[in-house]
């Protein structure tokens, strides 16, 4: 394992990262489904768990890959607390369009 | 560590409350538990320790600030008492989700591994985006949910990749070895590009300029009980765990990242005054108010070495008044559609008591003499021009002034125009949080030694 990383180099590693989370930015601010936003955030969550197994071989130490392990528990819980806020508005409007939530303005 | 142990415990209970069909008894129970937990807390101030492998460090800071966060939780779930009494059925359930907020709070402050600090912050988010959303049937609340699980959710996933490169720079998660490995000379460009992200981060969490613009519509949409939890516990708590992660991670701070510091905290007090100038709705214009006094507070980051004991008089200024302000805004808009300034007409007629509190409460956060506020801001303005940042104090006394004028439309409205509307009943829980919330801010007013040489070291 730590021979690939040698061949290709913890760099690479983390321009690939950078470039999964900024796709990930990126479906958040410009897409307007809020479930494709959802599927963004969650792009730049795993982005940042990639880089910290990556990094963990690199240190030669398993703390980083225990911590992706917090990481994905968290971005569950969270991905379950979003989905029923969204169910709440699919009731309420009919819709998941995030244009269409314009009540608040100001 | 047995606080946040304590803290768990009682949430638990609370959710084994509803089992056992004894919700007239979560309230009182749940205060009791929290004051209990509070004396636990004073008994670990002066016992530092670290648990676990340094997972958890209790220290002065972190037990003083634990304090702040029990005190302004009993108060939050004694006013859930009369908010949530249309919904008995779901009352354990809200005081359970308080409860679990404040360990995560506590786990915010006496983190001494990233871990910690990341669970504790998405313990915290994860059930304010709960509360934010919890009137199921208003579509405000809803949009106000979603909004704000949107902003935080990305504010977290920002979080996550700055701790990533403080991990890859570093090889470890424990700060007190970050912070030694940080001293040496040869530092892995991530390390500062990962301090930097964690930082903006926090910057969103606390709503400061330019991450700022989700805060009116959620404080806005948002149930006002929780408005009130986000403007008063949630900012304290963000920037009390910014406060720790910048001292304890960062040794050396860096020229450039005090301009930055100084330019946000400008950008953040102005921007919040001069747009709370131009809004009716009471809550929002309260949103603007924190804007502000989230620059205000980040000014402590200027003289990390000396100012946690400013910061803690500050914050607990501004949330005390931040409670016998809201707790009067419940009151008020308890029955109507929308929380505007008209609702408040009269007040000084119809409730001669209450209209003072919330006068004294506005007056407190404008920075007028005998309130906390006044010497808040005085001790932190003394602070930072010994620092040597006079012109950011320059504008901060400008600001200060600016601030009056949305505080005292306020209070002209309740003394000056005839009520349009007559109320009634006297819920004896909002007096008493009211009152007691009041006077403890006039008390940190008259003694603010008491709480500025907590953590003089």
């Amino acid at each position: 394992m730590n021979n690939i990383l040698n061949e290709i180099g913890i760099e690479n590693y983390i321009f690939l990262s950078t470039i999964l989370f900024s796709i990930g930015v990126f479906g958040v601010l410009y897409r307007r489904n809020a479930i494709i936003v959802f599927m963004s955030i969650e792009i730049m969550l795993n982005a940042v768990n990639l880089l910290f197994v990556a990094f963990s071989t690199y240190h030669q130490d398993a703390q980083g890959q225990i911590f992706v392990f917090f990481s994905m528990a968290v971005a569950a819980a969270e991905v379950a607390v979003g989905l029923a806020i969204l169910v709440s508005i699919f009731r309420n409007l009919g819709s998941i369009d995030i244009n269409k939530l314009k009540n608040l303005k100001g | 560590m047995n606080t946040l142990i304590a803290i768990i415990g009682l949430g638990v209970l609370c959710l084994l409350f509803e089992i056992f069909e004894l919700r007239k008894a979560i309230v009182p129970v749940t205060i009791l538990g929290l004051l209990a937990v509070l004396g636990l807390d004073a008994s670990e101030f002066n016992a530092p320790e670290a648990y676990y492998n340094n997972m958890i460090i209790v220290t002065k800071f972190s037990s003083a600030f634990s304090g702040l966060f029990i005190i302004l939780t009993i108060f939050l779930v004694a006013l859930g008492h009369k908010f949530y009494e249309n919904q008995p059925s779901k009352i354990s359930d809200f005081i359970a989700i308080k409860v679990f907020l404040l360990a995560g709070a506590v786990a915010m402050v006496s983190f001494g591994n990233l871990a910690m600090f990341f669970l504790g912050i998405e313990v915290l988010s994860i059930a304010l985006y709960i509360l934010a959303a919890s009137s199921r049937l208003s579509l405000k609340s809803n949009e106000a949910g979603l909004k704000y699980f949107l902003m935080g959710s990305f504010a977290s996933g920002i979080i996550l990749f700055g701790i990533c490169l403080i991990y890859g720079a570093m090889g470890t998660f424990d700060v007190t070895e970050i912070s030694e490995m940080s001293r040496s000379a040869e530092l892995p460009v991530w390390f500062p590009i990962g301090i930097a992200l964690v930082t903006i981060g926090m910057f969103f969490k606390i709503a400061a300029v330019p991450f700022h613009f989700w805060a009116p519509d959620v404080y806005e949409g948002a149930p006002a009980l929780t408005t009130a939890l986000m403007s008063t516990l949630a900012k304290v708590v963000a920037i009390a765990t910014l406060y720790k992660l910048i001292t304890v991670m960062n040794a050396e701070i860096s020229e450039g990242f005090q301009h930055v510091i100084v330019i946000i905290s400008m950008a953040s007090m102005t921007v919040g005054n001069i747009m709370a100038l131009r809004q009716v709705n009471v809550k929002r214009m309260l949103a603007f108010s924190g804007i502000s006094h989230a620059g205000f507070m980040i000014m402590t980051l200027l003289s990390t070495t000396n100012a946690a004991g400013t910061l803690l008089y500050y914050t607990s200024a501004y949330a005390l008044a931040g409670i016998a302000a809201f707790s009067v805004i419940l009151y008020v808009c308890k029955n109507t559609e929308n929380e505007d300034v008209t609702n408040f007409h009269g007040l000084g007629k119809t409730n001669p008591l209450l209209a003072a509190i919330l006068t004294a409460a506005l007056l407190s956060m404008a920075g007028i003499p005998i309130f906390a506020g006044f010497f808040a801001k005085m001790v932190l303005f003394t602070q930072t021009i010994q620092a040597g940042f006079i012109a950011l104090v320059i504008v901060a006394v400008i600001n200060s002034i600016i601030s009056v004028g949305y505080y005292f439309k306020l209070i002209l409205a309740m003394y000056t125009k005839e009520p349009n509307e007559t109320r009634t009943g006297t819920p004896v829980v909002i007096y008493a949080v009211a009152v007691v919330a009041i006077v403890l801010n006039i008390a940190l007013g008259m003694f603010p030694s008491l709480v500025l040489d907590l953590l003089a070291s």
